[in-house]
């Protein structure tokens, strides 16, 4: 027997990967139960007995499901997701760059937020009650109650219409500088900051002020410590497995969840890709995007279990 | 003070005067701002093309799951995107006239069976390659092969024979078609090198752009084609763009916030507040698309002419057109061709809203209880509300419209050409009469959605098909829509305008009914003033 830290975190990997494997069972399922026959879907209306016979036969529909499935599993395994059945192109090529988009956009929603967020949430605590905590939550809890289409909307309205600060059109391509890049995805990042704000500063803000109730604060308070370094070195390392809890699954919705924003700002990046192809009946396609959403929400679950009993001081000096 | 006022448009366009300026002094000059606006759009029209500049579309009508492959063209992005890397044989003027392009002639034997195209020399494809009446075969050929699965084989059905022969390109039909060339402008035609039997989607053409950026549901990019044979007329911006933007905000949104230079499909609830913009002028134009309800002609209870007729005369088209297009349309007269058609008679009677009359036919019917319209957002713009003032003009003559609202997915696989009653369009790119039959209303039409079998409806057609008299003509298409009109399973409450919104720095838009964007060839006609 190992550490027990390294035991624990080996079960929530190991764990991890299982939960991924029934997710893909799931997918697998759920896009079988589609309504329509897939080739009937790929070959339209012109499609003759003849012609669905042989596409059917081409795409292995014969094969009893679990088969199928296998098939597909082992391919994934290696790297293969597959060819899109709408254009012929293999789906790792293509899912690529539209992932590594999310990816850009999301990780500068992210960078922005989580600090912001922390750190509001600690100014909160610091002036708890008086009219900057108030201020804080007051903002930040506005910005979440509106829909992410009207927040699109309306700093379109305002910072690209009518000052022409930065641009309501989001397509960025690899022949831009990453000056140009942040330039055209300001809008967009912007609304994510906003929507994604008030959790994690209300979560950082409430998790602190219960450590704040505990005995070890008020002796750190007596000792004359200052407030914020009391907050800091304190409260701060103890409460932070909730946070990061909340972190993880918000960075997670960054991934998987934007495809509101997507559309609004015309980014080309996961969730609108997912959506042309389920209306498509591309299902090779459809199998490849929720997989990797699954692997995204569940790896940052995984890390957010982690980074909870690594900052476990108990976990960490077992006796 | 006119001849001061075009002085200044003249200054203004050549760009020696800001546009604001221009208006404050045309106004001080006691012109109004729309007579300077449009003043200023026709003197640049006048100055002739200008060239350079990077000119970008923001249209809605693009997937990633798009392809350049022409046979696959199926959206409006992908159909616009090829008329910029692309040529085909003729096209259709705006007066609904044969544009030769690609052919430089054309000649019909006298019993219009057999058409010769004469190739147009010295056209090069992109590769480098020299265009041939070989490539123009391949091309048909890959369109109308057994195992094609082109969007253009409804049209190439008729085609008995084809041979390549020199500079000419022959088609042997298996009945006479005196519109074939307008067959020949289809969209997804476009001529490829060795027919794009090599590689489909290469995005080889002849075209005034090359493709540069192919990015399927975000952006195409295209740069000029320093040899294109038709320089002067197409080709004017060093590069054309297109990004793709379905969702109707953000396409305002782009224009008025200056990144591209003009959008497609403007709803026609905003048209009039996009007018009022500064520096945005909005272009309609009415066309040959169309909103429909159709009913199948071979289904209880719409086997019942009496009950189709009941409907007809249940539904306000004037209504719909005031709240449903915002007047931006017309009323539609229960067939598919109005005065956008070449050969359309104007002294058929116009079916209007008449309680009594509905009624009447509908007692005669002999039906009771309720009818179920299926509809969704996606049949046409405003589809639902249109269902519901249906639901309630019918209600006024006592028949009884169940609404049911089905998903945008799955609406055109599942319910449109399935279900007995829905609502539908027509985009109106199908440029002369007999097409729209053939593809609609044929008794063997693939969408034959109303279920309209006639044998003499059949055999009208294939006549007027054949008929190379025009006033002959003129009398058996005017026989076939009366037979639509007062027989048929499709209500027509109203053909739509297209509406695309245009910066004033574009010049030389001119308006084109076959479809929207001057029917997709504005990035490639247009050029920034």
């Amino acid at each position: 027997m190992g550490h027990p830290i390294l035991n624990l975190v080996a079960q929530r990997v190991a764990l991890g990967c299982l939960l991924l494997l029934m997710a893909s069972v799931l997918i697998f399922i759920g896009t079988q139960i589609l309504p329509g026959d897939i080739a009937q879907s790929i070959l339209g209306q012109s499609a003759t007995p003849e012609a669905v016979a042989n596409l059917r036969k081409d795409l292995g529909l014969n094969d009893p499901a679990y088969v199928r499935y296998f098939t597909w599993l082992s391919g994934v395994l290696q790297g293969d997701l597959g060819v899109a059945l709408s254009n012929g192109k293999p789906i790792a090529q293509a899912v690529g760059q539209r992932l590594s988009n999310t990816l850009f956009l999301a990780g500068w929603a992210a960078l922005i937020s989580v600090p912001l967020a922390v750190l509001l949430g600690l100014l909160a605590v610091q002036y708890k009650n008086r009219w900057p905590d108030k201020l804080i939550s007051g903002v930040t809890l506005t910005t979440i109650s509106l829909p992410e289409f009207f927040l699109g909307y309306l700093l379109i309205y305002f910072i690209s219409v009518q000052l022409r600060w930065f641009p309501s059109v989001a397509i960025i391509n690899d022949s831009m500088s990453l000056g140009q890049k942040l330039n055209t995805i300001a809008l967009p990042v912007a609304v994510l900051v906003l929507v994604v704000l008030a959790q994690m500063m209300r979560m950082t803000r409430a998790a602190i002020l219960n450590v704040m109730q505990s005995a070890y604060i008020e002796t750190a308070e007596l000792k004359g410590i200052t407030p914020f370094n009391v907050i800091r070195k304190h409260a701060f390392p103890n409460a932070i497995a909730p946070i990061i809890n909340v972190i993880m699954l918000n960075l997670a919705y960054l991934v998987v969840g934007v495809v509101i924003v997507e559309v609004v700002f015309a980014y080309p990046g996961m969730g609108q890709y997912l959506v042309d192809h389920v209306s498509k009946r591309d299902v090779p396609v459809v199998q490849a995007c929720a997989l990797i959403f699954a692997s995204v929400y569940i790896s940052l679950n995984i890390v957010a279990d982690i980074v909870s009993i690594v900052a476990n001081p108990r976990l960490r000096h077992p006796k | 003070m006119s001849q001061e006022l075009n002085y200044l448009a003249k200054l203004a366009v050549e760009g020696k005067l800001g546009r604001r300026a221009f208006l404050g002094k045309a106004a001080a000059l006691g012109a109004s701002t729309a007579v300077a606006t449009s003043l200023l759009s026709g003197t640049a029209l006048a100055a002739g093309p200008k060239k350079g500049g990077h000119l970008k579309a923001g249209l809605a009508g693009g997937e990633s799951t798009n392809s350049l492959d022409p046979a696959t063209f199926l959206t409006q992005v992908p159909a616009d995107f090829g008329r910029m890397w692309g040529d085909t044989l003729v096209e259709v003027s705006r007066i609904g006239e044969i544009e030769y392009r690609l052919a430089e002639s054309i000649e019909p034997s006298a019993d219009a069976k057999t058409w010769h195209f004469t190739i147009r020399k010295g056209v090069k494809f992109h590769n480098g390659k020299t265009l041939t009446a070989d490539d123009v075969l391949k091309t048909m050929e890959r369109h109308s092969g057994d195992d094609t699965k082109s969007g253009a084989l409804g049209i190439m059905r008729g085609i008995e024979s084809m041979k390549a022969d020199g500079d000419v390109f022959s088609v042997t039909l298996t009945t006479a078609n005196a519109d074939l060339p307008y067959l020949m402008s289809d969209y997804h035609l476009i001529i490829q090198p060795n027919g794009g039997m090599d590689a489909p989607d290469a995005g080889i053409g002849t075209g005034p752009y090359k493709v540069t950026v192919n990015e399927p549901g975000v952006r195409h990019v295209g740069e000029r084609y320093e040899d294109y044979w038709d320089a002067g007329n197409r080709g004017h911006a060093d590069t054309v763009e297109i990004v793709v933007l379905n969702d109707a905000t953000a396409r305002t949104a782009a224009l008025q916030g200056g990144q591209v230079h003009m959008i497609n499909r403007v709803e026609p609830k905003i048209a009039d507040l996009l007018e009022r913009v500064p520096g945005v002028s909005v272009k309609s134009v009415s066309g040959r698309g169309h909103y429909v309800f159709l009913m199948h002609c071979n289904t209880a209870p719409f086997d019942n002419n009496d009950l189709r007729l009941a409907l007809k005369y249940a539904i306000d088209r004037e209504e719909m057109v005031d709240k449903i297009l915002r007047g931006y349309g017309s009323v539609g007269n229960d067939m598919p061709i109005n005065g956008g058609y070449p050969l359309f008679s104007e002294d058929i009677p116009q079916r209007t809203y008449d309680p009594e009359k509905a009624s009447y036919h509908y007692k005669k019917s002999g039906h009771s209880g309720p009818i179920t319209l299926q509809t969704a957002a996606t049949a046409f713009s405003g589809a639902v509300d249109a269902a519901q003032l249906f639901q309630q003009s019918a209600a006024k003559c006592g028949i009884t419209l169940d609404v049911k609202r089905e998903p945008d997915d799955g609406y055109w696989t599942e319910v449109w050409n399935k279900q007995p009653f829905s609502a539908s369009y027509w985009g109106g790119s199908r440029p002369v009469q007999d097409q729209m039959y053939s593809t609609a209303y044929k008794s063997d039409a693939d969408w034959n959605d109303t279920r309209f079998f006639r044998p003499d409806f059949d055999k009208l057609l294939l006549a007027a098909r054949a008929e190379l008299d025009q006033a002959k003509r003129v009398g058996l298409y005017r026989e076939m829509g009366l037979m639509v009109h007062n027989e048929g399973g499709v209500i027509v409450p109203m053909f739509n305008d297209f509406i695309n919104a245009v910066s004033d720095t574009v010049g030389g838009w001119e308006d084109d009914p076959s479809g929207e964007s001057m029917n997709g060839f504005a990035l490639a006609k247009t050029w920034l003033a």
